[in-house]
């Protein structure tokens, strides 16, 4: 039992390409449908909470499942088998990078996947301002939630100006949002 | 090169690991930006343009960002030890608290506080983002390549507006690195 649960974890770890939410209908498959180690209803549940707390997704669901199934040994054993083929795949990837980046090729090649990296990045960035600001993201005058606008221009004048710890914004946005909307 | 592979660095490690990790509410990009004002504005350990590398990296391998990332940055900061250290930081946060809602998911779920609070904290991760993204955006433009430039913006456009996967822009922007290096390599034969 325990030995499926490992080996099906695997499967998430080495075929969950692109990550985040690339990954949900990969770790249904395997949960759900092949092995039936959860309902859909446990596993949408599932994906509720994983949005709520920190930490990746095939990691949160390596986590509930081997806790529901058989306590903090599953726990291990599946997160061990989701994060084995990273493991061994960006261990080499890593060998090799350090290896021949120098190459003159090499860094050519880099040279023009970096803008494309900082594009990934701020389209997360848009992509969760988005949520944040508008009321289950739709984009419409009406929705504007106007503490999470507040919070979101303080923050970043802050992270700006100050540059204040990144850590220290995450936390305290959260704590005084929450006191604010519960004193208005 | 700090490749000494002594207690403070791996415990330096671990600990800005696990601290990173606890806060990443809202997928791999946001761990990438806070891992890029730790380890390369605040500690020094790489450099910005190895960050976006790596960066490159994790998102082209299978497996969670943020694991990746960290197998990634341990090995270059104190070799395989410092993988293993740098993985368990990453997903020590999510498994523990994961495991204690488990016991009582249910509650978690429905309680409306927490639903308020993951709401508005989404607002100051969305500030994290997007300060890392202008600082990183000034420095490509700082290039003054007009290529570089034009890449960037027509990839932005093709994920934020066309909903382009990341593992296409990257497989794309890889081929074209290849075009690139061939062209000037056939260039130089001629």
């Amino acid at each position: 039992m325990i030995w499926t649960l490992f080996l099906s974890f695997i499967q998430v770890g080495l075929f969950s390409v692109g990550g985040g939410y690339a990954a949900i209908p990969l770790i249904q498959d395997q949960i759900v449908n092949i092995h039936r180690l959860m309902t859909i209803e446990q596993f949408s549940d599932l994906i509720t909470i994983a949005e709520m707390t920190p930490g990746p997704i095939s990691i949160n669901s390596s986590t509930f499942v081997g806790m529901q199934l058989s306590g903090i040994p599953g726990v291990v054993l599946c997160t061990i088998g989701c994060i084995i083929p990273s493991f061994i795949i960006c261990l080499t990837l890593a060998h090799i990078y350090y290896k021949y980046r120098d190459f003159r090729a090499i860094q050519t090649v880099l040279s023009a996947m970096r803008p494309a990296v900082v594009s990934l990045i701020g389209s997360a960035g848009i992509s969760i301002l988005l949520i944040a600001i508008f009321k289950n993201g739709n984009i419409a005058i009406s929705n504007i939630r106007y503490i999470e606008c507040i919070i979101f221009i303080v923050a970043l004048f802050l992270l700006r100006k100050y540059k204040t710890n990144p850590i220290l914004i995450i936390l305290g946005s959260g704590v005084i949002g929450t006191f604010l909307y519960l004193l208005i | 090169m700090k490749k000494e592979k002594n207690a403070t660095i791996l415990w330096q490690l671990f600990k800005s690991m696990f601290v990173l990790s606890s806060c990443t509410f809202g997928g791999g990009f946001v761990i990438v930006s806070l891992m890029k004002k730790k380890f390369v504005d605040e500690l020094q350990w790489l450099e910005e343009h190895e960050m976006l590398d790596i960066t490159a990296i994790t998102q082209s391998s299978p497996g969670p960002l943020p694991v990746n990332a960290s197998v990634i940055i341990g090995y270059r900061i104190a070799g395989i030890l410092g993988s293993f250290i740098a993985v368990i930081g990453t997903i020590l946060p999510p498994m523990i608290i994961i495991s204690l809602i488990s016991l009582c998911y249910e509650q978690f779920r429905t309680n409306e506080y927490i639903a308020i609070m993951l709401e508005v904290t989404r607002a100051g991760v969305a500030a994290v983002i997007v300060d890392v993204t202008l600082n990183l955006a000034t420095n490509v433009l700082k290039l003054n390549n007009t290529f570089y430039t034009l890449l960037m913006i027509l990839c932005f456009i093709a994920v934020v507006l066309c909903k382009v996967s990341a593992m296409l822009i990257i497989i794309v922007c890889l081929f074209i690195g290849i075009a690139i290096e061939t062209i000037s390599c056939l260039k130089e034969r001629a």
